[in-house]
């Protein structure tokens, strides 16, 4: 007795469990890759999983097993050469002091030495977050601009004739058909019947009128049958569309840094990991989004990343020249009625004195206008200077959508990242 | 048997749909029955990659406890397979009844067709017929046990938290292996049974643990004295017979834990014991891979070669068939790259082909070493091979110096006090019986395994538990010896002791928590 199952329809991710606590159990191991990964990838290469290795004797299940040393007997298959009393030098390098290692059939593994896995997209972004002291981004929808989207909202019984639904139309036919051929058909077998009854009887008792009057109802029958339409406009069904707002689905990101001779290694890995967590948070919710990197000292140039994050130049320090860089790009590349804009800037906070004024007007006139958002991040210990003093009227001016924190070390990226993006963004 | 060849196959091409398979299965049931297959009814189901990825993470079984160990077995599963190193294809199977076996929806007719003979006509019939599955296992009611495990284990997890858990099945995954009784015949399993026995089991075993601890002063008063309120009827196992606990060593570690360990709560033991108990389902296998292996093989080729004669397949699937059987069977020789020990699936196809030859056309040699069974009918010295052996056995009693010589066996002795490793024996006259007596051994688990039993529990002194590891040809344990010890110290909750004995002469001493070797030695 043979039964067939088809159990393909069936929940795959049978193991997800299994694999979430393997995971979870060697979640420093991962952990640490991870965090290897991010800072040796760059900010827009996030789209892929990564490849983790975990030593194999980390994750070794241990059980009683023999060590080497002793003697043993071992047959193998496959001589070629050897008679008995053959003395063989004993094979290099196999076996010393570990305890894996045993001739003979029963041991797999040997000479592997990591256990290597892929984590998914999704896992190694949760890994990502993780490293942050947060296991799970929190999602906050962006509020749309003013593209709207045509959705399929049901179906109507008017419409224009490209938007027909066929299936639907044909259904509707179909069942009209039905519904109007049902009492002729039931008409037209009761006078069949009768008719087969009339015929049958003896030739003596047949009634030839009544046959021909069966005869003539049988062809008008049939014939209303045949008229019955096959499709009708009373069918048509038509797709309704209806309007929906719809985020606008590309964004640009402005990375602006300061890279004047205070600005560290440490401070650009600060900001750097700050800008990947927007640039993720931003890829969640708009299908395209584009980097633009700025650095500045006295001057201010568009870079690509390696020599965003890289470089070496250096100098004084003039904040403004950065934000008209910004200001000229936006005018030049990224028409606001296309693009949600977002500018997130890491400094330290030391700017040129008369400076900080000039850019707190540019901010207010000119720029937060068009933004959708800004970000200011401090990474000093110090106190602040005249740069976060002027931003704080920008504050002010824009609350739902001018934001500044300071960042002392690694660990309060996260924090300070929730925090600045813990609101709901309106529009202006 | 020359049947008149059908003019049309079953299906051609390599595409399959449920109709086709259905037809091939009924061919293939009545070949069997013709070849007298005992079979339990078969659950065929056709699954994705993927679901066949879960199944293979989980040892085959339907429905498996949660734990980190098969979360990993299936990342180094899809790791192999995305690589190509591994194929899916070939089979999983279930010992059970109905006996489940899967087919990957990817396969092509081919391998469907020869899954179903290899796994629904051959394990399933070895899983039917070899007397350690009838003795040790109970395939109507694997997977109810299963069920109850899972929603057991789930349960606890919920209540005591899963790192709990998780810690207690690590423990007892490490100690699995010495979770099995060897002689005695385990009760069947059955999950209801189990799920009414459970709650009594829970205070019953309690109790009896609470009476043997009783005896440690400082215990509550006037309790009775342990040997005295002890019925023969409490102590099967002679556990408290003699001043010495246990009286006899014991090999089961885990059900030594599970009715003793001081510290456990009743869920832990309950544990413990699922654990032992699908430990004890898989015992067999671990005991007859190759036979297992061979007898399926042996019946994929055979039937697949009647399907064939009888006109039911065309060339380009039995070519495509021969191809992929000759992969199946090979035996790499040792000094090949892709050598890793000795193919079951090659050494037991092989011999059983042989037991055919020698039944069918004996000469001499046959004569000479297999004078039971040289001319008999194949088919019934076939069905006694199966039914009565373990690999060990099973080797020993068939492997016939053809065999041998076709995979050129030989034997080396590697012996570390020896400068150099000494071919022992080889292929020839003289070496037959060497090489055949090393191979079976090689096979039992008794000399794979290290032989480690409890020797005492202290059970009036500091609770500690002393283990004896009896040593063979002075092979000492591996490194892995300590990590075991801490999960079994973990679960008996006292220091726990293993000593080496080798001809009753101490050779190592361990101990976890590890302390100063001074002050016992």
């Amino acid at each position: 007795m043979t039964y067939f199952i088809d159990r393909r329809p069936n929940a795959k991710h049978k193991s997800a469990v299994n694999r979430q606590r393997f995971l979870e159990r060697y979640r420093k191991h991962i952990k640490r890759s991870v965090e290897e990964a991010v800072n040796r990838r760059s900010i827009t290469d996030m789209e892929r999983g990564e490849k983790i290795s975990i030593p194999t004797k980390d994750i070794s299940e241990p059980v009683f097993q023999h060590g080497p040393g002793g003697a043993r007997n071992i047959v193998s298959p496959g001589n070629k050469e050897y008679v008995a009393g053959d003395k063989i030098s004993r094979p290099k390098g196999k076996g010393d002091g570990n305890g894996s290692g045993e001739g003979g059939a029963s041991n797999q593994g040997e000479g592997v030495d990591e256990f290597a896995f892929t984590l998914s997209r999704e896992e190694f972004l949760e890994f990502v977050f993780d490293g942050l002291e947060l296991p799970h981004l929190q999602r906050k929808p962006l509020k749309s601009l003013e593209e709207v989207k045509m959705v399929r909202a049901g179906l109507s019984r008017d419409g224009v004739p490209s938007r027909i639904s066929i299936t639907r139309s044909m259904r509707e036919a179909y069942a009209r058909r039905i519904a109007m051929r049902a009492p002729i058909k039931r008409a037209l077998k009761d006078a069949v019947e009768a008719l087969d009854a009339e015929e049958r009887k003896d030739s003596v008792l047949r009634n030839p009128t009544r046959i021909t009057e069966l005869k003539a109802e049988i062809e008008r029958l049939e014939k209303r049958i045949a008229g019955v339409p096959f499709i009708d406009t009373y069918d048509l069904r038509y797709h309704q569309l209806s309007a929906q707002p719809q985020p606008s689905n590309q964004a640009v990101m402005f990375c602006v840094m300061d890279v004047s001779g205070s600005m560290t290694q440490n401070h650009k890995d600060i900001a750097k990991r700050f800008f990947l967590l927007l640039y993720l948070f931003l890829e969640k919710h708009y299908e395209k989004v584009e980097l633009v990197f700025v650095r500045h000292h006295t001057a201010a140039r568009e870079v690509n990343e390696e020599e965003f994050f890289y470089s070496r130049e250096t100098g004084g320090t003039i904040v403004s020249s950065a934000l008209n860089l910004v200001n000229k790009i936006i005018e030049k590349r990224y028409p606001t009625s296309q693009w949600n804009l977002y500018v997130a800037q890491a400094s330290d906070g030391d700017n040129w004195d008369d400076d900080s004024n000039i850019c707190r007007d540019l901010l207010i006139k000119q720029l937060m206008p068009q933004l959708q958002y800004y970000a200011y991040v401090e990474i000093t210990p110090h106190d602040h200077q005249s740069l976060w003093q002027e931003y704080e009227s920008v504050v002010n001016e824009f609350p739902d959508r001018f934001a500044m924190r300071q960042i002392v070390e690694a660990g309060d990226i996260y924090p300070v990242f929730r925090e600045l993006f813990k609101r709901r963004l309106s529009q202006s | 048997m020359s049947a008149t060849r059908k003019r049309k196959p079953i299906a051609t091409g390599s595409d399959w749909n449920f109709a086709v398979l259905e037809r091939f299965d009924t061919q293939l049931a009545s070949l069997a029955d013709e070849y007298r297959l005992d079979t339990y009814p078969n659950q065929i189901e056709v699954i994705t990659t993927e679901q066949m990825m879960d199944a293979y993470a989980s040892v085959g079984m339907p429905v498996g406890y949660h734990h980190w160990s098969f979360g990993k077995q299936f990342l180094a599963v899809d790791q192999a397979y995305k690589r190509g190193q591994m194929g899916l294809a070939y089979e999983l199977v279930i010992n059970s009844d109905p006996c489940i076996a899967y087919l990957m929806e990817e396969n092509t007719l081919m391998m469907q067709v020869l899954v179903m003979a290899h796994a629904c006509y051959g394990h399933n019939s070895f899983f039917k017929g070899n007397y350690l599955f009838r003795t040790w296992t109970d395939a109507s009611s694997i997977v109810d046990y299963l069920v109850f495990a899972r929603r057991y284990i789930n349960q606890c997890e919920e209540r005591h938290g899963v790192q709990a858990v998780e810690q207690l099945l690590d423990a007892c995954h490490a100690l699995q292996s010495y979770g099995v009784d060897r002689y005695k015949r385990p009760s069947p399993i059955s999950a209801e049974e189990e799920a009414k026995r459970q709650d009594e089991r829970e205070t019953y075993l309690q109790t009896q643990v609470n009476m043997l601890w009783r005896t440690i002063p400082g215990l509550p008063e006037g309790s009775s004295p342990l040997l005295a309120s002890l019925h023969s009827d409490d102590d099967p196992l002679g556990l408290h017979s003699g001043g010495h606990y246990p009286s006899e060593p014991q090999e089961n570690l885990l059900y030594f834990i599970e009715k003793n360990a001081p510290l456990l709560s009743p869920w832990q033991r309950e544990i413990v014991r699922i654990v032992r108990k699908l430990a004890q389902y898989f015992y067999p296998q671990r005991q007859t891979q190759v036979m297992n292996e061979g007898w399926a093989c042996f019946w994929h080729y055979t039937l697949m070669n009647r399907l064939y004669d009888d006109g039911d397949v065309d060339e380009g699937l039995m070519l495509e068939f021969l191809q992929s059987h000759a992969a199946v069977i090979y035996q790499p020789p040792f000094d090949s790259p892709h050598y890793s020990g000795i193919n079951p699936y090659a050494l037991g196809f092989a011999i059983f082909i042989d037991i055919k030859r020698i039944c069918e056309a004996p000469n001499d040699e046959d004569q000479a070493w297999f004078p039971d069974i040289a001319g008999t009918p194949w088919r019934e010295t076939l069905e006694f091979a199966m039914r009565n052996f373990k690999d060990e056995s099973f080797i020993q009693q068939f492997l016939s110096p053809k065999v041998m010589r076709d995979h050129k066996l030989f034997l080396v002795v590697d012996d570390d006090q020896a400068e150099t490793l000494e071919v022992a024996a080889i292929h020839n006259e003289q070496g037959y019986r060497r090489v055949r007596d090393a191979l079976a051994t090689q096979y039992a688990l008794s000399v794979r395994e290290p032989n480690i039993q409890v020797a005492e529990a202290a059970i009036r002194g500091d609770r500690s538990l002393t283990l004896h590891h009896v040593q063979d040809s002075r092979r000492p344990l591996g490194r892995s010896v300590y990590p075991v010890m801490r999960h079994l110290q973990q679960l008996w909750g006292f220091p726990v002791h293993l000593v080496s004995l080798e001809e009753g002469r101490v050779t190592r001493r361990y101990h976890w928590p590890i302390e100063d070797e001074n002050s016992t030695a």
